[in-house]
Order: structure tokens, then C-alpha cells, then sequence
């Protein structure tokens, strides 16, 4: 009878230490200081962790702006998609009363406008495929389709067997617009390329995206798009060009990444802080402050380094239509459909 | 488009089932083990995650500080946690006697959160990956002829193939251990009153279970990709579980439903890139439904070890 018993609250002290894991605050404590400066509080709510290059982006964005001085800044992540978001966020509000909550809303779109809703006076700035709300919920999403075409254009220059490959996570409207930019871009430059699209069903299985990697080459690939961690690997161990996704990755593999779409949440973040510095702010879609002629998305450093260097012919059409885009001249398609498996017919 | 009957694309699916049976195959020896004493080990989803995490914590760290068997060094952690996991079970399932899903579950996900705060403190929040530089593949056979591609693999799927196996298989029938082991897992009154302790002989099978399941973690970390990343076991530790069912306990058929499952993984991939106008998840459910089918042919009437989930005291 003790014996059960003393299993039983030890088990208990293993499931709460777990929880308590998973729930521990790792964001740096706001300062007392910032505080009394009278800084606008920014919370952050992110349904992943952190690590997840999605949510990564805004919150490297919002790190960036509280150690300029302008926010402070804290945050929950791994909130997942079972119930935890609306909690959490109805405890912010009524606890910390912050002035604006980031966050995705993508899987709790429901529950982050309910509590919206509750709240007029908190600008509510989520990722969603959905729009804004008057008065208070304004949507942002990864715009970055323009960059992805210009990584297309170059990988359709580089590649000698005429195939592409691409390993994406989800066929969900922000990485098909992505890849049908990146298609775009590669059929641009190159009639005969070929395309060839795997979906692995998860954000986070790098040995399975690595090995959909692998399974393109011996179809033939040999430049591929790592829309997902685990590509890159594949690609360099073949002495093949990879393209990195949402941030810089050319330290992953130097000598064989090329470039690859980036997604900047700092003109975002910039923009909602002196709207509601300004008590100006009201509810919007902020799609074009992702965007490269606000600087919201950009083309990583094209690599020059990369064995067997890059012609300046490719690199100088790249650039020439980088600019077009930028003046507003050349507008990418956004096209949210799935890409098919193969562009072959 | 390639042609399903090529050789390139044999060759590309047989070198491929080997890697992705490789983390299946510890990890299913590794239950199998556990199992054949009595103890349904459900932290095996977390016990790989947290091998995965500490082989390439330790690996990462050793590797910055220079030394040079930085890859057997983090191996060798990734087995001291898996052991440590594998005890921790042993306390609840055998010296406690709680209810062993509850306590397996628990520690998958204590090894979950364990996990990833240590991968946030000790690597913050960078924005690139961190990396170290793999195991390199070896190929005994050169890396021209088509046996020679599909044997260039990592000396750890090597392991697990001709050494964990055979050895595996030899443990449980040819050993005394093995003999105390099945006995213990069948009927452990009658083992206790020949004289085998029940609690030792248990805890022995849970500790070297725990170790294998965290070298199939590690393998993904340390060969496969060089980094660690949320969710990079992926369910595999679940699929374990099913392909000890679909093996009956035995280490040369779960090796056998290893195969069978990476197999169809790798083949799907490579369906995939045939440009069949079919949905993509349809491909991808393949080698679950594959898994799910096997152990529906292959699991009827199995006769699961005796004592199976029974926590054992002596009266």
C-alpha cells in the first residue's frame, strides 16, 4: 500500500517536472528599468517553439526591437494547438495588459479571435491566412514568394541534369506559394527544367525530409530547395547546390549553398510599434510590409563561393529582376495552389 | 521520369531501407528486451529523443573543445541517459509497481521537455542550426558497383544489422540471462522461487533496452544529419512499439518488420518523385498502412510474454 503510494505521487512529480519543462519561461525577465521608461509591452504567443523557423522570425524581429530600446518584450512558445493559446492569451490580457500581442494563429485562428474580440484595446498582430478585424486584429503572413522566384531563376541557371528538387513540409498556402514562385523562377531562365515536389506531413522530421532529399536525386535532381531542415545535408553530401528557406543557411553548407528566400518580420514590428506609439493603429492585412520593396523578404547573399562558382551572366539577370521587383515593376504570381509532384508532362 | 525499373532507383531503395531501418532496429531491440521480462516500456519515443539530444549535446561540446572521438564520446552519453531512462522505468514498473503505460508515457515526456530546455540553454536561440560534422558513411565494397552503393552506409547501421541482432537473438535463447529474462516475463512466481531475482533481472532488461533505444535516437543526430532539431524522432518509438507486436518478441522478426517499414518509407519517397497524379499523403501513409496490415496478419493470436504489464512482489 505505501509502496503504490509512493509510486504513485513520484510518477505525479515526473508528469508536473515534464510540464513544467515544457512550460518553462525561457525569455530573459523584463526589465524594471524598461519599465519606468514607459515602453510599449509586447508579448509574444507562439503555437511552436522557437526553434521552428517560422515563429524564429518574429521573434528574432521583436529581440531585435526590445534591444534597440523600444519594447519591452516577452513571450510563451510551444503553446501548441489544443486548447493552451486562448488561455494563455486571456491571462496576459487581464494580467500583463500588454499593448500589442504578436503571435501565429494558424491551428487556434478561432480561439486568437475570440480573445481579439474581449479585447479592443490590445492590438492583436498574428500570422493567418485569414483577415484583419476592425478594431484590433491586424494579420501578417510570410510573403516570401518574390525571393523564392529569384532563388527558382538562379537554381534553374545552375542545375545540369534539368531536374529540381523540392522538399516542402505541408502543402499549406504559405509553402505552395513559395514553391510555385520558386518554379516560376526556375522555368524563367530554363524551358526544359523539371521540377520535382515531395511533401514529407510535418514541420519537423529532418532524417525524413533528408531521405525525400536523397530519393530526388536518384530521380535525377541535382539542385535542391530545403523549404524544410535536412535537404541541405542531402545535397552537399552529393557535392550538389541546395537553396535555404526563411533564413540565411549558407553556414549549414558553405560550399554548396547558394541563396534561398528570407522572411524579415522587423519592418512588421516596426511599423505596429509607432502605430501604436502614435495611437494610430488600427486593424490591417500588413501582407506588403513582408515583402521585398519594404524590405520584408530578400534574397540571401548569392554565394559566390559555392563550388564551381556562378556565372555573372545569371547572377546579373537575377539582380536586374530582383530590381524590377523591388521598383515595382515585375510583380511574382502568387499562385496557392499545390504544386504537382513533377512539372514533367 | 525515371524508371521504377532502373537499377539507380533499386540501388537508391535498398541503401535507403537500410538507413531509415536503422533507428527502428535499436529501438525495436531495445523494446523487444524490455518486453521479453514483463515490462511494457512506453518511454521509448522520449528515452530515443533524449539519445538524439544528449549524443549531440555531448558531441557538439567535446567537438568545440577539440577533441577528437567527439562522435563515440556523445554516442556513449546519448547510452548513459538511455540507461538512466531506462532505470527510472525500472522504479516505477518494477520496485513501485505503478501502472506502466502511465509511467511510460510520463517519461517520454519528461525526456521531451528535458530535451528541448537543454537544447535552449545550452544553444540559446541561434539562427542557424547548430551543427557538428557526422559519422562519415564507409563502403567496405567502393562506391562504384551497385552492391558497393547500396553497402556504403554508417558503421552504426552496420551495428545494428550483424552485431544487435545476432546478438540480441543470442541473448534471449542462448544465455543464462536470456533464460532468467523470458522466465521473469512469463511467469515470474515460478522464476522467483528458482531462485532469479525478478527486480534485477528486470531492471537489467529495461537499462540495456533504454540504451539501445537512445543509440537509435542518436543515430538521427550524429550520423544521419549532424544537428538536433524539435521533433527529429518523429514517432519512431511508436512504430517500434507496433513492429515488436508484429515480431512476437523476437529479435530476427523485428528486424525483419524493420525492414519492411523502411522499405515501404523509402519507396514511397521515390513514388513520390515519379509525378503520379495521386495525393502525396496516400503515398506517405503507405508504410503505416503497410505496418498496420503486417500486424494485422501477423499479430492475430500472438502470445504476448506472460507477465506482461504485471508488476511482481513477492507475498
Amino acid at each position: 500500500m505505501l509502496r503504490k503510494s509512493i509510486g504513485l505521487l513520484l510518477l505525479l512529480a515526473v508528469w508536473v517536472l515534464a510540464a513544467a519543462c515544457a512550460a518553462a519561461p525561457v525569455a530573459a525577465p523584463a526589465q524594471g528599468e524598461a519599465e519606468e521608461a514607459g515602453l510599449p509591452v509586447v508579448f509574444g504567443a507562439y503555437a511552436t517553439a522557437i526553434e521552428e523557423p517560422w515563429d524564429g522570425v518574429i521573434h528574432t524581429a521583436l529581440n531585435a526591437a526590445q534591444e534597440a530600446g523600444r519594447i519591452e518584450y516577452t513571450y510563451t512558445d510551444d503553446i501548441g494547438y489544443s486548447g493552451d493559446m486562448e488561455r494563455i492569451l486571456r491571462e496576459v490580457a487581464e494580467e500583463t495588459k500588454p499593448a500589442v500581442i504578436f503571435g501565429d494563429a494558424f491551428g487556434n485562428e478561432e480561439a486568437v479571435r475570440r480573445v481579439a474580440k474581449d479585447y479592443p484595446d490590445i492590438a492583436f498582430v498574428f500570422g493567418s491566412g485569414g483577415g484583419p478585424v476592425e478594431p484590433n486584429f491586424s494579420v501578417f503572413d510570410n510573403w516570401i514568394h518574390e525571393p523564392a522566384y529569384l532563388s527558382g531563376m538562379l537554381a534553374g541557371g545552375l542545375t545540369q541534369s534539368n531536374t529540381l528538387g523540392v522538399v516542402g513540409g505541408l502543402p499549406v498556402p504559405e509553402v505552395n506559394r513559395i514553391v510555385n514562385a520558386f518554379i516560376a523562377g526556375a522555368e524563367s531562365v530554363n524551358p526544359d527544367v523539371v521540377v520535382l515536389t515531395s511533401f514529407i506531413n510535418s514541420w519537423f522530421d529532418p532524417a525524413a525530409a533528408k531521405e525525400a532529399a536523397l530519393a530526388q536525386i536518384d530521380a535525377g535532381a541535382d539542385v535542391l530547395f530545403a523549404e524544410r531542415f535536412g535537404v541541405i545535408e542531402a545535397a552537399a553530401e552529393n557535392g550538389f547546390y541546395a537553396f535555404g528557406n526563411m533564413s540565411d543557411q549558407t553556414e549549414l553548407a558553405p560550399e554548396y549553398v547558394v541563396s534561398g528566400p528570407v522572411w524579415h518580420m522587423e519592418p512588421t514590428v516596426d511599423y505596429i510599434i509607432n502605430q501604436v506609439g502614435a495611437g494610430a493603429y488600427t486593424a490591417q492585412d500588413l501582407k506588403d510590409f513582408s515583402m521585398m520593396a519594404k524590405g520584408g523578404a530578400s534574397l540571401a547573399p548569392i554565394n559566390g563561393d559555392v563550388t564551381g562558382g556562378i556565372s555573372q551572366e545569371l547572377i546579373d539577370a537575377v539582380e536586374a529582376k530582383q530590381q524590377e521587383i523591388v521598383d515595382g515593376l515585375f510583380r511574382v504570381d502568387v499562385n496557392e495552389a499545390q504544386p504537382p509532384a513533377s512539372t514533367a508532362e | 521520369m525515371s524508371d521504377i525499373f532502373s537499377l539507380t532507383f533499386l540501388v537508391g531503395l535498398l541503401s535507403a531501407t537500410l538507413r531509415v531501418a536503422t533507428p527502428l532496429v535499436y529501438g525495436a531491440m531495445g523494446e523487444i528486451i524490455s518486453e521479453r521480462g514483463g515490462v511494457l516500456n512506453l518511454g521509448i519515443e522520449g528515452t530515443m529523443f533524449l539519445g538524439a539530444f544528449t549524443g549531440f549535446a555531448a558531441a557538439a561540446a567535446l567537438s568545440n573543445a577539440g577533441v577528437a572521438g567527439y562522435l563515440w564520446l556523445g554516442l556513449a552519453a546519448a547510452i548513459l541517459a538511455g540507461m538512466i531512462m531506462g532505470a527510472l522505468m525500472g522504479l516505477f514498473a518494477v520496485t513501485l509497481g505503478v501502472n506502466q503505460h502511465v509511467s511510460g508515457l510520463g517519461i517520454t515526456l519528461l525526456c521531451t521537455g528535458l530535451a528541448l530546455f537543454g537544447f535552449r540553454l545550452i544553444f540559446g536561440e541561434s539562427d542557424v542550426l547548430p551543427k557538428v560534422t557526422p559519422f562519415a558513411q564507409i563502403a567496405p565494397l567502393g562506391a562504384t558497383s551497385p552492391a558497393g552503393v547500396v553497402l556504403e552506409q554508417y558503421l552504426l547501421t552496420y551495428i545494428a544489422f550483424l552485431v544487435v541482432v545476432p546478438v540480441s537473438w543470442w541473448l534471449i535463447y542462448r544465455t543464462r540471462f536470456g533464460l532468467n529474462l523470458r522466465a521473469v516475463g512469463e511467469n515470474p512466481e515460478a522464476a522467483d522461487a528458482s531462485g532469479v531475482s525478478v527486480a534485477r533481472t528486470r531492471y537489467a532488461s529495461l537499462v540495456l533496452g533504454g540504451a539501445l533505444m537512445a543509440v537509435g535516437g542518436a543515430f538521427l543526430s550524429l550520423a544521419q544529419l549532424g544537428a538536433f532539431t524539435p521533433g527529429i524522432v518523429a514517432g519512431r518509438g511508436w512504430v517500434c512499439i507496433a513492429l515488436v507486436i508484429f515480431a512476437r518478441w523476437h529479435p530476427v522478426r523485428g528486424m525483419w518488420g524493420a525492414l519492411l517499414f523502411g522499405g515501404v518509407f523509402a519507396l514511397q519517397l521515390r513514388l513520390q518523385t515519379l509525378g503520379l497524379e495521386l495525393p502525396y499523403e496516400l503515398f506517405l501513409a503507405l508504410p503505416y498502412l503497410v505496418t498496420i496490415l503486417a500486424l494485422a496478419l501477423a499479430g492475430r493470436n500472438v502470445a504476448y510474454p506472460g507477465a506482461y504489464l504485471k508488476p511482481y512482489h513477492r507475498e
